[in-house]
């Protein structure tokens, strides 16, 4: 009954049965039975109301790309592609480039995967596979409790714990040894580029880690039997049984990941330092465009400008959502054929 | 026959290099365990430590001083964040479990519905500074001036695809039999779904109501242009309100001590509200009292 295709002339649920079906003795069930008759106006309602709310969802999407196309154009059309290769952020001289924020975004992003996919994908494998039965629950918990901090007091956090010992210890540290490869150069401030992709490593840590693990589990049981009974190891069982046939879903969770990361804003904002400027150190500090948008949007005085931070809104909106329909689409290969999360 | 298998395996034993790695694989598995414990660890911990000694009686009655005067709190701030939330939930929950409600008993298997399911997937992942940008679009240059209900339409937009797609699929989770019971005693469809699928489901639905509502509790970057915050109380719709994460915010980027002080009681505050409704949900989800709730 609830199957019924969308758009069906008559929306009501129940047939009404014939009266004449009704025992004679039963007067109130057939009293009921003719008021569902009645009942076709209301279920229209219903129905119109509910598709209403499902519309909505769709107009919320069409109107975020409404407002950041048409707020944008002003930009676009004094810049138009170029507008992406540019490095220069004079917003006194109305000249914009959003070429830094682009690079700061991306590095600050590959930055953050780099330290987090090992991590993430070595709590999956633990927590599916080698963790005791009793630790499990609650180590899940645990590592998804990172997920529901808010944003500004890992930024908070960062700025008066991360910082300080990246100063004191690391940076000190990775310019003695790697300083040679040029990548960490320069006064060791604590914010930046460095600070930013590791806050951000610790805020995906948990998105990637508990979709691997349900790509993980949705690998059939006799997989790992079978590997099992060809004599494997443990961590060969785990390597050929699973990590491989979950490989897609596993993909899927990096980059699911990496769209987080990139349109993480307040805990970047506040220790990447924010300076419109590509360096090649990760110790010098820079800029990512959801950090751009908070820091100057309500103080953008002059339309171009206002327009110009619209438009690295919409082209940070356009990745994001490649960036999480690959991503979905990958999970989904894997997942497919189990039932969903919740029936696990 | 079985004794000769079990000499069989012991005629080949596993090589030294192959027991190795499966340790030392073992081994950074727990140490990754470890290393994204750590952090955990730690921000609690800070929270703990830095913001227990700074809440007292004024933090939670008083609005903030001006800088250099010592005290004052953030009791404004705290009651715009329930304010703005209040506003969000009374506009989302409705839409979300709507849309949740149309997907699971009108949209099943169809392309339009698959086409609202995969839209409220999209919506999910749009960053929330993004947000941010339509609500200003949509609300403050609509109305002239940053507002309290600027910040709750940005909220709420947030809540609209988890609450849609948790009660989708709690609504999904109700047995087909138990709406054709309904039917077949001739209970009309719109009722069926209200009184029999919806309640069956209430925790469920409930559990992601929770969920939207903690994910969007500690936002920052939407409510920066859209409620702004405001140094003192604000109840009017139309006007600018403090919001807890604002008020962190911008007390953590301010190079005063006192107000460092405040930013860490005010985050724990938001933590202790986030964890205890998540807390309570996992829980009860796990006593069963949530058929099927995840």
């Amino acid at each position: 009954m609830a199957n019924r295709a969308l758009g069906a002339p008559q929306l009501t649920g129940p047939q009404p049965v014939p009266k004449e079906a009704v025992a004679v003795g039963a007067q109130a069930q057939s009293d009921l039975l003719i008021k569902a008759g009645d009942s076709r106006l209301a279920d229209r309602m219903f129905f119109l109301a509910v598709l209403a709310c499902g519309l909505s969802v769709l107009a919320l999407v069409g109107l975020i790309i409404y407002e950041l196309v048409t707020k944008s154009s002003l930009s676009w059309h004094a810049f138009g592609w170029r507008f992406f290769f540019r490095g220069e952020w004079d917003p006194v001289n109305d000249q914009f480039g959003a070429l830094p924020f682009v690079y700061g975004t991306i590095v600050s992003s590959i930055l953050a995967l780099l330290i987090s996919v090992p991590l993430a994908i070595g709590v999956a494998v633990y927590l599916t596979e080698m963790s005791p039965r009793w630790l499990r629950g609650t180590l899940a918990f645990t590592t998804e409790l990172l997920a529901a901090i808010p944003s500004v007091i890992y930024g908070l956090w960062a700025i008066f714990v991360l910082v300080p010992l990246l100063r004191q210890y690391l940076q000190p540290w990775l310019a003695h040894y790697l300083g040679w490869t040029g990548l960490f150069e320069g006064p060791p401030y604590g914010v930046g580029m460095l600070a930013a992709g590791i806050i951000l490593a610790i805020m995906v840590v948990p998105i990637i880690s508990s979709i691997t693990r349900e790509v993980m589990t949705a690998v059939p049981q006799q997989q790992r039997e079978a590997v099992l009974a060809l004599g494997a190891t443990r961590w060969e069982m785990i390597r050929t049984g699973v990590l491989r046939n979950a490989r897609a879903g596993i993909a899927g969770a990096v980059i699911l990941g990496l769209g987080r990361a990139l349109g993480e804003t307040m805990a970047v904002t506040m220790v990447i330092g924010n300076r419109a400027e590509i360096a090649k150190s990760l110790f010098a500090p820079g800029y990512t465009m959801a950090s751009v948008i908070a820091n100057e949007f309500s103080e953008a005085t002059g339309d171009l400008y206002l327009s110009a931070l619209v438009e690295v809104g919409l082209a940070l909106f356009v990745v994001t959502i490649i960036v999480n329909i690959l991503a979905q689409f990958l999970v989904w290969t894997v997942t497919r054929g189990t039932p969903a999360r919740s029936h696990a | 026959m079985p004794e000769n298998l079990s000499s069989d395996f012991a005629a080949a034993p596993i090589s030294l290099w192959r027991r190795s790695v499966n340790v030392l694989v073992t081994g950074a598995s727990v140490a990754a365990v470890l290393l994204v414990l750590l952090p955990l660890g730690a921000i609690f911990g800070y929270l703990l430590y830095k913001g227990i000694g700074s809440i007292n009686w004024a933090f939670l009655t008083q609005t903030p001083k001006p800088v250099g005067e010592p005290g004052g709190g953030m009791a404004n701030a705290i009651a715009g964040s329930a304010y703005i939330l209040l506003i969000a939930s009374t506009l989302g929950v409705p839409l979300g479990i709507g849309a949740g409600i149309y997907l699971s008993e009108y949209g099943r298997g169809t392309r339009f519905g698959n086409l609202i399911r995969f839209t409220a997937d999209v919506l999910n992942g749009v960053p929330s500074i993004i947000v941010g940008i339509v609500a200003y679009g949509l609300v403050v240059l609509t109305q002239g001036h940053f507002s309290a209900l600027a910040g709750g339409v940005a909220l709420a937009i947030m809540m609209v695809p988890t609450i849609t797609r948790t009660s989708e699929e709690m609504l999904l989770l109700v047995p087909q039999a138990v709406r054709e019971a309904a039917y077949g005693l001739g209970v009309s469809r719109w009722r069926t779904t209200l009184s029999i699928t919806l309640r069956t489901a209430t925790s469920g639905v409930i559990t992601g109501v929770m969920l939207a509502f903690a994910r969007v509790a500690g936002e920052t970057a939407p409510l920066l242009f859209t409620a702004f915050g405001n140094q003192y109380w604000n109840w009017k719709l139309s006007q600018p309100t403090a919001a807890l994460s604002l008020q962190i915010f911008s007390y953590a980027i301010s190079p005063f001590d006192e107000w460092h002080r405040q930013a860490w009681a005010g985050a724990l505050i938001l933590i202790v509200l986030i964890v205890a409704s998540v807390g309570a949900v996992r829980l009860a989800a796990s006593r069963g009292m949530l058929k099927g709730a995840n």
